[in-house]
Formats: C-alpha cells, structure tokens, sequence
C-alpha cells in the first residue's frame, strides 16, 4: 500500500469491479441477478473507460462460455452471479478446470434451495468447495469478510488465476455486496504471467494451441490430465492456504466461521470477554484449500469448537475432519437469509461454561 | 510407361491436401459431409492466407475433434456454446478469423438461445452449421431438424408434428433479425452443390475478414451411418427430401449488389 493510499467510500459489488479492472481485467461477461446486479453494472460503466469489454449475455450459461472463449484467448476475464445464476455456470466451470483454464468467477451467494430469495446466504459452501460441476476437479476459493477484502481478494484472484492455470471463486453473499464500507483501493500486485504456450493467438509460425478437455484415451489421456490436476492441487494446498485468527492465544472456546459469521463471531469474542469467557476466532479465508494442518494446530486443547454458518451446516464437515477427536464440535446456523445474532451465540457459548 | 505419360498424369492432378491442413486421417464415416466442408474450410484458409490468425471452435458432436485437421488454433466449446465461446474469442482478437462450427442438435436444440443472440448482436463471427437431421455423434436421435415421418433412434415410428413438432430451419429463422450480414443454405450431396458450397463459406469468411458482421452458412450434408443407407442413396436423400424442406439459396446477403 501507498503512503498516498486514501480511503474511499464503496459499495461491496463495485469494489468487486473496481479490482478487477485495477488487476487488468478487461473483458466482462454477465447476466443479471439480485444481489449482483452492481458488478455488471459498474463493470458496464467503467470497462469502456478503459478500453474493455462488457457484454450481457443471454444466460449465465453464455456468459461463463464467454469468459471461457476470452481466457483461451489469453485475457483476463470474468463474470459475477449469485447462487442459482452460478448452479447454471458449474458446467462451464468444469470446462474450464479440464482445459486449465484461468478465469475469476464471483458468487454473491442468496438463499435457497431454488429460486429462494434475494438475502444473503452461506448455502453454496458445498458447490463452492467440492466442484460443482462434474468431474473431478478443485478450484480456488476466496471468501471475503470485508468491503476491503472484497477487493483485495478480487485481485489477488487474477493472479492465483493465472499462475495456476484455475477457476478462482470469489465466495461472498448478499449482505457483503451490498454493504458500504471506507477501504484503500489495490494496487496492482504487478507480476507477469506468460501465457504464450497456450493462449490462442493465431498459429503464425507456431504449431497450431488447441484448447479443450476431451481426451478420449483412458489410459493415455485422460488420467494424466487427472494426475496432473491433482498434482496442481496438491501445490495449491500447500502454497495458497490461507487463515486468520483473533484472540486465539488462551482461548477456552474457539469459533470458526467464514465470510459475513466472521464478523459476527469476532463480536461474539468481544462480548465473551466481556462477560469473562475466554473466546477466539478461527476464520478461514480460502475455502477450498481448506486450512485443515492451521484449523487442527488451533483447536488443540480447546473445551469445545463451534461453527457458526449462514446455512444448514455445511463447512462444519471440513472443521469436523480437521479437528478429528480432539475437541468436541457443536454447530449453529441460520437458514433462509436469516443472519446469526452475537447474542444467540454467546447464550451457546455460555451454556457450555455452564 | 514412358515419363512424358506419368508428367502427363500428373498434370492432369485435380486435388491435394490443402496446407492448411495435417496430414491426419479424418475420423467420418464414409460419405459424411462433415469432410467435404472440412476440406473446403481448408481450402479457403489457403486462398484466403488466414490459417495463421483463423481460431476454430468446434462443437459437441461428430465434428468435435474438426480442429485436429487444420494448421490453425482451435478451441472446444460445450455442448451448443460454440457462439458464446466465440464470441469472447473475437471479442479479445477482433483482427482473427473466428469460425463456428456446429451441428443441429448443437446450434439449435441445446444452443438454439446462443445461436439466436450471437446473431442477434452481429458477432463478427462465420458460423458454419451442417445439417443431417439427426444427432450422429451419440448414435442416430432424432434432432431438430429430423425431418416428419423420418425414423431415428427416438423416433422409431417415424417423426410425428403433432408429437414433437415440426423441422427448425435455422436461416429462415435468423433471418428474423436485424443484424445478420449474410446468411445462406447450401448443400454437398453433388459436385455442383460442393463448389456452391465453397463459394458459400468463401463470402462468409470474406464479411469476417472485411469486419461487416455476422455470416451463417447451413450446409445440408448426408449421414448415411445415422441414416442407415448407403452413400449413394444418403446423397439422393439430401437431394430428393431436405431439400424440399430447407430450400437451398441465399436467404439474406447485405452485400449484394442492388
């Protein structure tokens, strides 16, 4: 950061935007749905300033297959939606895993199942996080719990994008994008990615770059695509894992929780302590990989963990396989767009000390 | 035989491998269409000199490996997105040649809604789209083309209107929009039609390369596997029943001369 870095009022949606284009994404290709709709929108206004593209597609189906022809071409490219919008791009994600691909792809997540509701929601942890679409394969997950965030994590997606050849997901909710809040705006991280072994550019003395997924042969092929993947993966897991703690240290109780319950759970800390329980957060900031070695590290010793998300109980299952049997897991969650009250958890915590 | 007789035969050569193409064994049945078009495509990258800045999408389907043959980049596209795909192609390189090449059950059954709206925004695109009404790749189903009465796989007794509708014809359908710079339907059952056809992909590559919008060309082409007849007798079926339902000819070309 600058020491000329002012603060700025935005909203979460257009800082979304305002990322992306300082990240030098040029090319943007989305379809309407609340609680989105700001980053088409800003992204219609401000990439022809720039000398980009925005399009609106006819369907999340084409938009996620524009992003696909613009990053075989080479460009950064992107597209935003929200939970069934992004049910609908799974496919196209998957395709553009199989061709390794690079591409930001942001879900401001709403209430469901079905066509639910326009309020924020955690719903899509599992789509998010186990590959949505078929086949198998993993793509990076970021999730924000700030306006700032929203745009730091924006572009630190293009280059996790390209440096891996990956899907990036950029796992907000309707609350998040919604919400207006002071931050500095990125500047550009800088580095350089080459992209000239594959992009398609024109075979001009060149043999000619092919970009697809099908590969017929089992044994020849397709598995090695597969192997490589995972291999991909398993750097990705050990190089891009990322977490923050608060009040961790002597901690009797520790919450976990992503996104927006983040929030809400360093709260909760604060009137904890207050109340002389001692409380730390566990907050994973890439979902998938998932921060399993750090959650486990922290949750030693610990008299209880409780996860606390905007859905059924979704992430609960990775913080359950990190912790093993080493403290005892208790969730809570709300449902429908419904957001979880600092009371009602610190009633919960406080009935454990009981 | 004497050397003057074999310079003599070989002056007489009609045909070879057009440089734009590898000298790879195409994967069609014999008597499928999908050849010929792809050897007329190679051949206009050769006249044209574009293989070098030509980038084919291919679809889902028999033609979904089309871009092994050709000395040019060429990209997948999930089933019926070529257009969507080519479009954020050529909106990253407006100077190449983007080619889209799809069949029925591609460009106007699952990917009915990105062809009408790459059509509909005048993408500078040539999307050529072969037509022998009937899903190929997956074994003979019924496809929106399929014509009354004709017998597929999932339409063992015949294709019934009043069951599942009527044939779709693409050209007469996009030709409902504004945009679209040219469109036109021809056919490869016979010598004659093949040489319209070239003529055909020729404008449409043209309008591409002089940036005047978006040209579709639907070639009528015979499947005599998906069919169960013969070469021969696939060819006379283009001839003496698609045609009469999809009307060979221009259907609209922003360019002729008044």
């Amino acid at each position: 950061m600058t020491a000329t870095a002012e603060k700025i009022l935005m909203k979460g949606n257009e800082a979304i935007g305002e990322a992306a284009v300082i990240a030098g994404c040029r090319y943007f290709f989305g379809y309407p749905i609340t609680p989105q709709n700001e980053v088409p929108a800003y992204m219609a206004m401000r990439l022809p300033q720039v000398g980009g593209t925005f399009l609106q597609a006819e369907s999340e189906l084409a938009a996620i297959n524009m992003v696909f022809g613009a990053a075989a071409a080479g460009a950064r490219a992107m597209t935003s939606s929200s939970s069934p919008g992004i049910s609908l791009k799974q496919e196209g994600i998957s395709y553009l895993s199989g061709a390794e691909l690079p591409a930001v792809v942001v879900n401001m997540m709403r209430g469901g199942p079905g066509l639910g509701n326009i309020a924020g929601s955690q719903g899509d942890y599992f789509q998010s996080t186990r590959g949505g679409g078929h086949g198998d394969y993993r793509h990076i997950v970021l999730a924000p719990a700030s306006v700032q965030e929203l745009a730091d994590l924006t572009l630190l997606a293009f280059d996790l994008a390209d440096q891996y050849r990956i899907v990036v997901l950029v796992l907000g909710d309707g609350y998040l994008g919604q919400m207006s809040e002071p931050l500095v705006l990125p500047q550009p991280s800088g580095k350089q990615f080459d992209k000239s072994g594959w992009a398609l550019t024109g075979a001009k003395v060149r043999e000619q770059h092919l970009v697809y997924s099908l590969l017929l042969s089992p044994e020849d092929a397709l598995e090695k695509l597969n192997l490589r993947l995972q291999e991909k993966y398993r750097v990705i897991e050990k190089n891009e894992t990322r977490h923050e703690t608060y009040n961790t240290e002597d901690a009797e109780y520790l919450l976990v929780g992503f996104g927006m319950c983040a929030r809400i759970l360093r709260g909760a800390v604060v009137s904890l302590a207050r109340a002389g329980v001692k409380a730390g957060l566990f907050r994973p900031i890439t979902l998938w990989p998932f921060p399993y070695r750090e959650l486990a590290a922290a949750a030693r010793g610990r008299k209880k963990i409780l996860v606390v998300e905007m859905n059924a109980g979704q992430m609960v299952e990775d913080v359950r396989l990190a912790v093993a049997d080493s403290s005892p897991v208790d969730f809570y969650g709300r449902m429908g767009g419904m957001i979880p009250e600092v009371e009602a958890i610190v009633e919960r915590v406080r009935g454990y000390v009981e | 035989m004497s050397n003057s007789v074999l310079t003599k035969v070989r002056e007489k050569l009609v045909y070879s491998r057009p440089d734009s193409m590898y000298p790879r064994k195409m994967h069609y049945c014999a008597g499928c269409g999908h050849g010929v078009v792809h050897k007329l495509l190679g051949e206009l990258m050769d006249e044209l000199g574009i293989a070098e800045k030509t980038i084919l999408v291919a679809p889902v389907g028999c033609a979904v490996l089309a871009f092994f043959y050709f000395r040019a980049d060429g990209c997948e596209a999930a089933h019926g997105r070529v257009p969507a795909v080519a479009t954020g192609i050529k909106r990253v390189h407006p100077d190449h040649v983007v080619i889209g090449y799809q069949g029925d059950g591609d460009l106007l059954a699952i990917g009915t809604a990105e062809t009408i709206h790459a059509a509909n925004r005048g993408e500078n695109i040539t999307v050529i789209f072969v037509n022998n009404a009937i899903y190929g790749m997956t074994g003979g189903q019924m496809a929106p083309t399929s014509l009354v009465g004709q017998k597929t796989k999932t339409s063992p007794y015949g294709r019934k209107a009043e069951d599942v509708g009527y044939p779709i014809r693409a050209c007469e359908l996009l030709n409902t929009l504004e945009a679209p710079y040219y469109i036109e339907r021809t056919s490869v059952h016979d010598v004659k039609n093949v040489l319209k056809t070239k003529r055909a992909l020729k404008k449409g590559l043209m309008n591409q390369i002089e940036k005047r919008g978006y040209s579709f060309i639907e070639v009528l082409s015979a499947c005599p596997t998906g069919w169960g007849v013969t070469p021969k007798a696939a060819n006379l079926w283009v001839a003496e029943n698609m045609a009469s339902v999809y009307p060979l000819g221009v259907v609209r070309d922003k360019g002729a001369k008044a």
